[in-house]
């Protein structure tokens, strides 16, 4: 049976997996210490709940426990991590770098530390979507303190080179953080492998609750940062605020199922995101924007040519997905990541995210494809471009009223 | 597991059945992200708002002046640095008694050129009325001071404070978090400009809270992304615990009054029986919450006396939660001038919705015992 | 992004779409907006010998709000002269399909087509 709509938004959130719901029950009935709390067994008992989950998140990335922070999710570990070594630096150098595609929280945190007298670099991507290694090298400077790629892409899904950015970070002395919001279960992550000093995470995009992150902060050698979140020092000082157990015990739950179950769900999922690619392909004039490759098995971003993103949606209205980045999409500007591709605005206007699952099926993905055939169609009948482009018009000839 | 008598209340307070219930479903099949304009998302989206009223209602605002955080700790950071960060550097005056996560933010200030200044309070814990008028003569920018104290329970005269800070063209912000759920809270009777709320000690979700903000007042947000909560807070809705801080803020504001007055009942035979045992009480004699009594015992340490009520089945604290892991005598009790010996043996009970009058009744009967262990153990110590 | 109902009918069961035949003495075309900023509209008037539009179609690239503006401006233009079909405003339409503030530019755009299709039809009549 389908349920209505069909849920093909997990790079927006994910789906609180059951088995983390029934790990969380707990702490928001009879368990409900205050983990800081030092004098009873109520407070000690949310202290190893805290504990056990900071294991279990470690595990996923090979990393100790003791470089695991928690945060309140992805934006606040970004924020933290980019502004605390930035400013722990400061005094070496104030230039640092990111690229064009990160997610808003790099971003905007970016601009912040430029108002702050920082010199940003916004590296370029190529038209797949993937940094250039040679343009980063090139962006390197003697003053550089720190440099934010993210592991994987929020809207298009593709991998960033994070090991060999991490060998010429380390090679030269520059910090290196990475937001892993949207990696975690989907790829491999070894932090003693990888050279990343920071990574940021976020359980509800791994099938945990809102409200809950994580900072990996590197010991060996030491990661340094200022503390943004000023109080009761918890946190090793470096974030304070009381803990909240059972997003915490959610996360941890989450994270080991990721870590269980990922190498055989991922197949799953690849084989699910290809059916659709295959299904999607059949429409005239679509474009798979970003790698095919380097590419999380879970994305599929696809321009339909000549009809408009929002009616589109409108017109899907049985899935869920998004047009755009789940955090831009209320704006009217197109896709700020599709244009770092490369994509004029009309394809940009006109892209679909669709993000696969854990809990999708092949009947949704049959009913999608079935569903986007008809609705292209119809909002092709309905468009102007698509009617110049039968009739053999180049639209980039058109000179268009602007208003 | 064992479950020791919960007299913890100000540290953290169990989650309210009716509020669990209500979040469960965003835990469940509505776990859409709020800012997704599909139907999941949509329904996250009605939800928060939804709680945004009821969090506004509870404390007599309105719904534009909730800005939903994490929790007290980053409400009160967002308020200090929020505020400072778009202003040119100044004065700070914060009461002498503030929660860590005033104090601490208000220290980082000193980085950014501003001057921090302390407001002493009496030997009672209340801001000390020739101290006040010195600061408010200095021209502060910025003023904080707490409703409700987390140890002393000492209520402070926020109203006349935030009228006169005002008057003196300063932007006033109170730490409510103590105080909501056991008094009466009203954001506009009180008249700050800024007011910090949690929702885990009334009985909602750990990781929710609020800043409650008078628009007039521009704040820098300490969490840059997505644009979320005006702008003032970035990051991906934690609609579950939001929907449990409505819900928790509108249980709480219904049944304040009652609550009040039973705790108060039976803080008084508590503190009949302590005074009884020849306890010191903090701040007995000047408002204070109704469910708060901290006291010391001469001559016996604070953190041994708690460690040996909990293994005789009563959970209470030696300190604040959040600096518990400090061995540091009670800033609060200091900054009153108790003596530091004095200090060490503090002791906070703090009731709540559940605790029944046979609980203070069997907590003096045990406290009676152990302190006569106690004594014993000195007396033979002595010899 | 909640949609009136009068914008959600429009989009679903959208009136009058198609295509005259741009070269026919009694039509007039307009094309306003660019596929940049996210809408194109095409409206087409055919209007009789006494001046009095008789029918009308369009196709719009754009989201709802914008299709069913000009959904709607095509019934709207029926019956009316080419001068009548000119006093149509843009806040009549937003008004009609209670449009939310940022979807006040696609009833703009609306009237502008009605604008245009005019002025293209008033341009084969002059000479």
């Amino acid at each position: 049976m389908l349920k209505f709509p069909i849920y093909l938004d997990y790079s927006a959130t994910t789906p609180v997996d059951p088995r983390v719901a029934q790990a969380m029950i707990p702490w928001l009935t009879e368990h409900f210490g205050n983990p800081a709390s030092r004098s009873h067994a109520y407070g000690w008992e949310a202290e190893k709940a805290v504990e056990d989950a900071r294991e279990q998140v470690a595990a996923l990335v090979n990393a100790d426990p003791k470089e695991i922070v928690w945060t309140s999710g992805a934006t606040e570990s970004n924020n933290l991590a980019i502004k605390g070594a930035a400013q722990f630096y400061k005094g070496k150098g104030k230039h640092i770098i990111t690229v064009k595609t990160e997610h808003k929280a790099v971003l905007d945190t970016f601009r912040e530390l430029e108002r702050q007298g920082f010199e940003a670099t916004y590296l370029d991507v190529q038209e797949n979507g993937l940094i250039d290694l040679a343009a980063f090298r090139d962006a390197l400077r003697p003053d550089t303190v720190l440099v934010s790629v993210m592991f994987v892409n929020n809207e298009v899904g593709v991998i960033q080179p994070i090991a060999e950015i991490g060998e010429i970070c380390r090679e030269k002395g520059i910090t290196f953080h990475v937001d892993a919001a949207q990696a975690t279960g989907k790829v491999d992550i070894d932090l003693q492998k990888l050279k990343v000093d920071l990574m940021s995470f976020s359980a509800h995009k791994t099938y945990g609750p809102k409200g809950i992150g994580a900072l990996y902060v590197r010991r060996k050698p030491r990661a340094r940062l200022e503390a943004q979140m000023h109080g009761g020092g918890h946190e090793r000082g470096l974030r304070s605020g009381t803990l909240a157990t059972h997003q915490i015990v959610g996360m941890g739950e989450a994270f080991r199922i990721a870590r269980e179950e990922m190498k055989v769900e991922n197949e799953r999922v690849r084989m699910l995101r290809d059916r659709l690619l295959k299904g999607l392909q059949d429409i005239d004039a679509t474009y798979v924007n970003g790698d095919l490759e380097q590419r999380v098995p879970h994305n599929l971003n696809i321009s339909f040519a000549y009809v408009e993103g929002e009616s589109m949606i409108m017109a899907v209205k049985d899935i869920a997905v998004s047009s755009g980045s789940a955090c831009t999409s209320a704006s009217l500007e197109p896709s700020y990541v599709l244009r770092a591709l490369g994509r004029n605005d009309e394809l940009a206007h006109s892209s679909i995210r669709f993000s696969i699952g854990r809990f999708t099926t092949e009947e949704e993905i049959d009913y999608t494809i079935d569903l986007m055939h008809k609705k292209i169609g119809k909002l092709r009948e309905l468009s102007p471009l698509w009617e110049m482009v039968q009739e053999g018009v180049d639209l980039n000839t058109v000179q268009w009223a602007a208003h | 597991m064992f479950a020791p008598v919960y007299l913890d209340w100000n540290s953290t307070a169990p989650l309210e059945p009716a509020v669990r219930e209500a979040m469960l479903p965003w835990l469940g099949s509505r776990f859409g992200n709020a800012s997704s304009r599909h139907e999941y998302g949509r329904q996250a989206r009605a939800a928060v708002d939804e709680a945004r009223a009821r969090v506004a209602a509870a404390v007599g605002a309105h719904a534009t002046e909730v800005v939903f955080t994490s929790g007290g700790t980053e409400a009160n950071n967002l308020f200090v640095k929020g505020a400072a960060g778009l202003m040119k550097p100044g004065l700070i005056a914060i009461s002498a008694i503030e929660h860590p996560c005033v104090r601490e933010p208000a220290k980082q200030l000193r980085r950014a050129d501003w001057t921090v200044r302390e407001i002493a309070v009496d030997r009672a814990g209340l801001v000390k009325r020739t101290d006040w008028l010195a600061v408010l003569a200095a021209k502060p920018v910025l003023v904080s001071v707490m409703l409700a104290n987390n140890e002393t329970g000492v209520l402070q005269d926020v109203a006349t404070l935030a009228r006169e800070a005002k008057e003196a063209g300063a932007w006033f912000h109170t730490d409510a978090v103590q105080a909501l759920g056991k008094i009466g809270v009203d954001f506009r009777a009180l008249g700050v400009n800024a007011m910090t709320l949690s929702a885990h000690k009334i009985g909602g979700p750990l990781g929710a809270g609020a800043l409650i903000v008078d628009k007039r007042l521009e704040l820098a947000p300490l969490l840059a992304g997505g644009g979320q909560e005006r702008g003032l807070r970035s990051g991906t809705e934690n609609v579950a615990a939001i929907v449990g801080f409505g819900v928790a803020c509108e249980l709480a504001a219904a049944r304040v009054s009652g609550e009040n007055a039973r705790l108060c009942g039976l803080r008084d035979t508590l503190e009949a029986g302590l005074a009884a045992h020849g306890m010191r009480i903090f701040s007995a004699g000047v408002p204070r919450l109704p469910n708060t009594v901290f006291f010391a015992a001469e001559g016996v340490d604070g953190e041994t006396l708690v460690a040996r009520l909990d293994r005789a089945g009563f959970a209470c604290a030696s300190g604040s939660a959040c600096s518990s892991a400090n061995p540091e005598p009670s800033h609060t009790l200091l900054a009153m001038g108790v003596e530091r010996e004095t200090a060490r043996g503090a002791v906070r009970v703090s009731l709540g919705r559940d605790t029944q009058e046979k609980h203070v009744v069997d907590f003096l009967a045990c406290l009676e015992q152990q302190m006569s262990e106690l004594n014993n153990l000195t007396a033979v110590a002595v010899q | 992004m909640a949609y009136s109902e009068k914008v959600l009918d429009h989009y679903e069961n959208p009136r009058n779409v198609g295509a005259f035949s741009k070269e026919d003495e009694g039509v007039g075309t307009g094309m306003v907006g660019a596929p940049a900023c996210g809408d194109v509209m095409k409206l087409q008037i055919k209007v009789g010998k006494d001046g009095v539009i008789e029918d009308a179609k369009f196709k719009t690239y754009g989201c709802g709000s914008a299709i069913a503006s000009s959904s709607l401006v095509t019934e709207w233009v029926k019956g009316k002269t080419v001068e009548q079909a000119l006093e149509i405003k843009n806040t009549q339409i937003a008004e009609e399909l209670a449009l939310p503030p940022v979807k006040i530019h696609c009833s703009i755009l609306a009237e502008d087509a009605i604008k245009a299709a005019v002025a293209d039809y008033k341009k084969k009549h002059e000479g």
